[in-house]
Formats: C-alpha cells, sequence, structure tokens
C-alpha cells in the first residue's frame, strides 16, 4: 500500500467542515516537503521512500541497502515532524516489499529529468534489472545514448553518454 | 549463541568482510568509473552485513548490536568463509573472487527471500536486487580481461586460480545450516552448487577462460579458521573500536 492510498482510504483524510486539514493531510504535506538529501529535487514522498502515513506513525523504507542517505534521511523526517508539532509521531523502518523505482511518482520522474537525471522506465520491478533499454537524454531528448558505467555517483544511479548532443548524464537505476 | 542467531551471523560476516575488503580498492582503482563501481559494491555489501548482524544480535538477545558484532569481536569469533577475506591483489584477483562470491550471493539470497522467517526473507528479498548487479559487473569484467589482452587474460587466470580453492567452502552445510533448514528458515547450499557451475561456465565461456583444475579445497572459516589474512583486515576495520572501546560520534 503506498503512502497515497493510505490517504485516500483513511476516514481522517476527509477534510474536517470548515476546510480544517486532517491530521494525516498535514504529516503528509509535511513529508513533501523533506527532500531527499542526495537528490534534492525530490521529495521522499516523490522517491516512495514514505511508504504509509498514520496518525500515530510514519513507515519509511531504504532504497538501496547500502545507501549512506539512510540515516539522514530519518532524521531529516523527524525534525520535520518536530517542528511542525507532530514529535510523537514515530518513524518505523521496514524493508519488505523491497522498494523499488516503479514507486517513483509521476511528479517524481517528471523532476528528476528537468534536474538531469533520466528517469527509470515504469515496471522496472518486473523487467531486466541490467538497463539493456536505452535512457533518453534528460537534455535533448535524443535515444542516441549509452551507458558508461553501471554505477555512479551515488547507488541509485548510473552513468550514460548522449551520443547526440555529447552531454554525459546520470541515468536513475532500474531498480 | 543460538542455531539460527549464528546462521544470521554467518550471512552478516560475509558480507562485512567482503565489503570492507573491497573498500580498500577506493581511491586506487584503475579507472574512476572502477573506483565507483567497487565503492558502490561495497557499499551494498556492508548494508547488507548491517541488517544480517542486527538480526543476528537480536536473536543472541545479549545486547550487542550490529556494530558490537563488527567491531568488537576477534578474529577466531568471524565465521565468513575463508573466499571474502582473500586479498585483493590486482584487479583481475579481486574480480575473480567478485564473480565467484557474487553470483553465489545471488543465487543464495533468490533463495533465502522465501524463507519461513520473516526478517531473513526482507532483507535476502531487497539484497539480491543488488546482488545481481554485483554479477553482472564482475561478468563483465571477466569477459573484458579474460578475451583481452595476454597480460590482462594471463592475470585473469592467475587471479582465479587463486581464488578456487575457497569455492567449495560457500557449498558445504554443516549442523547450523542444517538446523536453519529444518525450521524453513535456512538454505539448503549444497543444492546450490549445479546453478552456479553453470552460470560460472557461461561467463568463463564468454571470456574464453578454461575453468581451473580442481583444487584441494580448505575449510574452516564458518568455525573461526581463518588465513592471516582476515586479521590484519580486522585490525584496520576495528582500529577505532580497538583504540577507543566504545567510541562514539
Amino acid at each position: 500500500m503506498t503512502a497515497a492510498d493510505e490517504l485516500e482510504r483513511g476516514p481522517a483524510t476527509r477534510s474536517a467542515p470548515g476546510g480544517v486539514r486532517s491530521n494525516l493531510e498535514t504529516i503528509a504535506h509535511v513529508l513533501a516537503g523533506v527532500p531527499d538529501p542526495e537528490i534534492p529535487c525530490v521529495s521522499v514522498m516523490e522517491l516512495g521512500i514514505v511508504r504509509e502515513v498514520h496518525a500515530d506513525r510514519v513507515i519509511i523504507t531504504p532504497t538501496y541497502t547500502g545507501c549512506p542517505a539512510t540515516i539522514a534521511i530519518e532524521r531529516m523526517i523527524r525534525e520535520a515532524l518536530d517542528t511542525s508539532g507532530f514529535a510523537d509521531v514515530a518513524i518505523e523502518t521496514t524493508l519488505s516489499p523491497p522498494w523499488t523505482t516503479d514507486w517513483i511518482s509521476d511528479e517524481g520522474r517528471e523532476k528528476l529529468r528537468a534536474y538531469g537525471i533520466a528517469p527509470p522506465p515504469k515496471g522496472a520491478a518486473a523487467a531486466s534489472l541490467r538497463n539493456e533499454t536505452h535512457a533518453q537524454c534528460p537534455r535533448c531528448g535524443s535515444m542516441n545514448t549509452e551507458e558508461i558505467s553501471r554505477f555512479g555517483s551515488t547507488p541509485c544511479k548510473a552513468l550514460w553518454r548522449c551520443k547526440a548532443c555529447a552531454e554525459p548524464f546520470d541515468r536513475f537505476k532500474c531498480h | 549463541m543460538d542455531k539460527l542467531a549464528t546462521y544470521a551471523l554467518r550471512l552478516g560476516d560475509d558480507s562485512l568482510v567482503a565489503g570492507q575488503r573491497l573498500s580498500e580498492w577506493c581511491g586506487h582503482a584503475p579507472a574512476l568509473e572502477v573506483d565507483l563501481s567497487l565503492a558502490n559494491v561495497a557499499l551494498d555489501q556492508i548494508g547488507q552485513a548491517t541488517h544480517f548482524l542486527a538480526l543476528a544480535g537480536e536473536l543472541e538477545a545479549k545486547g550487542r548490536d550490529a556494530d558490537a558484532l563488527a567491531f568488537r569481536r576477534d578474529v577466531m569469533d568471524f565465521t565468513n568463509c575463508l573466499l571474502v577475506e582473500q586479498p585483493n591483489g590486482d584487479f583481475a584477483q579481486t574480480i575473480a573472487r567478485q564473480l565467484l562470491f557474487s553470483h553465489y550471493q545471488e543465487l543464495l539470497f533468490t533463495e533465502l527471500a522465501a524463507s519461513k522467517h520473516a526478517r531473513l526473507a526482507a532483507i535476502a528479498a531487497k539484497a539480491v536486487k543488488e546482488t545481481s548487479y554485483h554479477a553482472t559487473l564482475a561478468s563483465d569484467w571477466v569477459t573484458r580481461l579474460g578475451d583481452g589482452t595476454e597480460e590482462s587474460r594471463s592475470r585473469m587466470i592467475a587471479g582465479l586460480d587463486w581464488m578456487w580453492r575457497f569455492v567449495d567452502e560457500l557449498f558445504v552445510i554443516d549442523e547450523i545450516d542444517a538446523a536453519a533448514i529444518a525450521a524453513g528458515a535456512g538454505v539448503d547450499k549444497s543444492a546450490l552448487r549445479p546453478a552456479w557451475d553453470m552460470r560460472i561456465d557461461a561467463v568463463l565461456a564468454d571470456a574464453t577462460l578454461e575453468r581451473p583444475a580442481p583444487r584441494r579445497p580448505v575449510l574452516g572459516g564458518r568455525t573461526g579458521r581463518h588465513s592471516e589474512h582476515l586479521g590484519h583486515l580486522l585490525s584496520q576495520m576495528q582500529f577505532l573500536q580497538r583504540a577507543y572501546p566504545g567510541a562514539t560520534w
């Protein structure tokens, strides 16, 4: 279940009379303002790191097992909740089901592209992990691209090059 | 330590020592892209170790967390297989070790993801996606080096030859494995060997290399009988906690 599903399901998500936001909506709003520390153009919500939002707890999942940002992300979420008056909302981490790039929202994908990172194709969970499909250059839009290195500047990215505009670019790995 | 705790500890020690060994390349690899690749793989493995060791500590229930298990045990208490502690040697020797180990890990984690033990299954399901990348990286390099120049080929052959003695230990099962298998928590590693052989043979064929001649297997890692190399690795990895016990920052 995604955070968005949870928001749609929960009775508390319906706006209270007078247009006052429910706690769940406010918490989700606070989390939408927490950027990923390594790719600050997208939030932890858009990346699918936040799995569930409840009135008393937020459930998050790490992207990569060894991602050094995992601890930083939890700290940033804690700080955002605390400063917004949700100090009693706990943060729980779950590994299962494992995070996949399919959980990156459409807005998140667009923001990655605008930031210069080719977003992963949808359906990554079922498809090959080998990045055999060609990435579209986030700068000029050409499909005439090639992989330089499967491992890039962070665990989630591979290094690619556009043969049309000659620019190197990062590609978010299908995962 | 109960048997399942030891089972988790072995998984954690394999990943930890493999990751620590690989991280020695950071800043020294032959090219920037390779440096990034090896550091990324090392990070993934140390991440796996953190999860497995945390679980081992909880099952043991003596108040030891992942850090305590990683940094405050001596060499004879480590239960990793001998393959992962082998020295990096040259790049080809490191890649040989990675090929043999990552294909083993990928097969193991694929099975472990179906474990009845929910935590082991969750860690394995997460790790296997990354391990698949590691196996591909190592396979690609074995092919490039083996089917490359005379120099790269001879080094690749020597690297595989060095590591081959430590392969059989990966698939040995003992009473710790048997207990985990009986509980539906563990994997029968001995049954993974045919699939592993097929994968390695396919890579070697791509690389135009022969499978190394059979060697007398060297065993002992699971019960703490290690090569001298592990002690040196730990003296670096554990330096801070040895010099300043309990230090935090």
